[in-house]
């Protein structure tokens, strides 16, 4: 990590804030990335049982390797394809 | 003895000293290596403390040895050499003896028979504390910043130039990592207070302080002796004459253009010779772009948002350099602007890109302000008059020109004037088949092209060329801009 100093009036936070969360997720395309540690396909496959029943459209990702950091192609397409990400770690 | 607590968060030393004889050394210095039995001799008979500056398992024979490899006790102590030997007493330092001095050394412990079988003397080495490598990050650490922008933690993962994109700091190129210590060693080039107000930079009217002057002018890529330059580009772009803030959003080409003069565009390394408005020369590159990153980042004017301009020009990244006065046949710009020749000096002018004049066959004064005259005619357009200024920069070879005809800078402007004195009839509406032009009620007057005062000549250029350029201006005077020449303060 480095620390930089802000060269601007400094009128905007310094962290860049996430969008406002949906209302609903009825209609919306959820992406679920599997980040390839064993057995993630059994939560995500339970996770998108119930986004379906909530009305979503589920779009399933996988990175090449939990090691490293999501390509970012695969970061592009998702944000391409998916109004909703949900970003997770578990192990 | 001392104590060590290890607690770097204070801004002091955290060394707590009782009476007795201190001696820092390093590994890395032949001379501490020489002593090391001294040392140890010393640490027996003595109540001796050392302190390591690169290694604490030296000087070996010396037990407990004190890390100093984080430098605190070093830098707090302002050493320059190893080895050092302090005595304290009641806290406070009472004297030191630097190098290896056999009768220094024995004078100053009380001590006889030091090293007998060592040279007498032997100078010693530089300080770790006071290594150029080292020294600034030193004084971030120890120093007690006296910095006051905000921190901003980039993650680990995050690519630093690619993370300052993304914030939208940069003009399009990559720019410098503003890190404390680059900020530090950028507000060592000039002797103004990190907080002090510059100027007021629009569009946002944000007080800037010399500090985030220095923060952007270390993202252009300025070296600290170049500060002052752009500080007083900063004061002189942000006053109501030049007025910045027109000029950034304007639909029209125009922005800041930034001539040197004085003996410190020398100094910096500044080009006013071949290729002087182009690429390649550090100086001229990073004070003009450290003022346009001051205007984005601090002022808030950014392309697409206050900047409205159609198609705006190359030199927007930057546009500055300087004037030859060397090899003029005139005064300094600055000069004919009403300084004292010998002060260094900015003058800003509200400049759109660079336009060639070509004559490569006029060895006459005269022929050659025709010439000038022509080109610069079709500054914005032919048929429109005193609405833009200009910058006419002459180049050597032209100026030799007016040099042998005995033609001072004054004259030059004179007769370019006369010759730019256009019967009205040429300019109205219509005339010449071109809508564009001035109302009917011009037709029956004789105008100048410029208002008094709107045309600047500058000498620069590479030695071989026939060759001048004309700088067309936005909005000239009271409605626009004026030219600004400011002195440059350290």
């Amino acid at each position: 990590m480095s620390v930089v100093l802000d060269p601007t009036a400094e009128a905007s936070p310094a962290e860049r804030t996430l969008l406002g969360r949906p209302a609903s997720i009825e209609g919306l395309t959820v992406g679920l990335l599997d980040i390839s540690k064993p057995r993630g396909d059994v939560f995500l496959d339970q996770m998108e049982a119930h986004l379906r029943d909530r009305g979503a459209t589920v779009e399933r990702f996988a990175k090449p390797t939990f090691t490293k950091p999501a390509p970012a192609d695969l970061r592009y397409e998702i944000a391409q394809r998916c109004h909703v990400v949900i970003e997770a770690l578990a192990d | 003895m001392l104590d060590w607590s290890g607690d770097n968060s204070e801004q002091k030393s955290v060394v707590m000293i009782r009476d007795g004889l201190v001696a820092v050394v390093k590994r890395d210095c032949p001379t501490c290596v020489l002593v090391a039995p001294v040392l140890a001799d010393l640490a027996d008979r003595t109540d001796l403390v050392v302190l390591s500056q690169d290694d604490p398992d030296f000087p070996e024979g010396v037990d407990g040895v004190v890390d100093d490899t984080d430098l605190d006790f070093s830098w707090h102590h302002d050493l320059d050499t190893v080895p050092t030997v302090l005595r304290f007493e009641a806290g406070e330092e009472t004297g030191r003896t630097v190098g290896w001095d056999r009768e220094q050394w024995e004078a100053f412990t009380g001590v006889t028979e030091l090293g007998t079988d060592l040279p007498p003397w032997r100078p010693g080495c530089g300080s770790l504390s006071v290594d150029p490598n080292l020294t600034d990050e030193l004084a971030v650490r120890f120093g007690g910043s006296v910095l006051r922008s905000r921190r901003i933690e980039l993650a680990a993962l995050e690519d630093e130039i690619e993370a300052l994109f993304e914030r939208g700091w940069t003009d399009g190129l990559p720019v410098v990592p503003p890190t404390e210590a680059r900020v530090l060693r950028m507000l060592e080039g000039t002797t103004r207070a990190p907080d002090e107000i510059v100027a007021v930079v629009p569009p946002d009217l944000v007080e800037c302080t010399v500090e985030k002057v220095a923060v952007n002018a270390v993202m252009a890529g300025c070296r600290p002796e170049y500060l002052p330059v752009v500080l007083a580009a900063v004061e002189a772009a942000c006053t109501d004459e030049f007025n910045m803030h027109g000029l950034l959003a304007t639909t029209y080409f125009s922005g800041p253009l930034i001539v040197v003069n004085g003996p410190l565009a020398r100094r910096l390394g500044m080009n006013s010779g071949g290729n002087a408005l182009g690429q390649g020369n550090r100086a001229n590159l990073t004070i003009g772009r450290a003022l346009q990153l001051v205007i984005r980042n601090v002022g808030g004017g950014r392309p697409g948002g206050v900047d409205r301009a159609t198609l705006g020009h190359p030199g927007k990244l930057s546009f500055c350099f300087a004037e030859d006065e060397e090899g003029s046949p005139w005064e300094a710009l600055s000069v004919h602007r009403g300084l004292e020749p010998g002060v260094d000096a900015v003058t800003l002018f509200a400049g759109e890109g660079v336009r060639g004049i070509v004559d490569q066959l006029s060895r006459e004064a005269d022929s050659l302000a025709r010439s000038m005259a022509a080109c610069l005619r079709t500054t914005a357009h032919p048929k429109l008059v005193l609405g833009f200024d200009a910058v006419l920069v002459v180049s050597p070879e032209h100026a030799r020109v007016f040099r042998e005809a005995g033609w001072t800078r004054q004259r030059l402007i004179d007769e370019l004037t006369a010759l730019l004195t256009i019967d009205g009839q040429e300019l109205v509406r219509g005339a010449g088949g071109i809508a564009e032009g001035l109302p009917d009620a011009f037709a029956a007057m004789t105008l100048p092209k410029f208002r008094a005062g709107g045309l600047l000549v500058v000498h620069a250029g590479g030695g071989a060329g026939l060759f001048s350029a004309i700088i067309g201006g936005w909005v000239s005077g009271q409605g626009g801009s004026e030219p600004v020449t400011k002195e440059i303060r350290p």
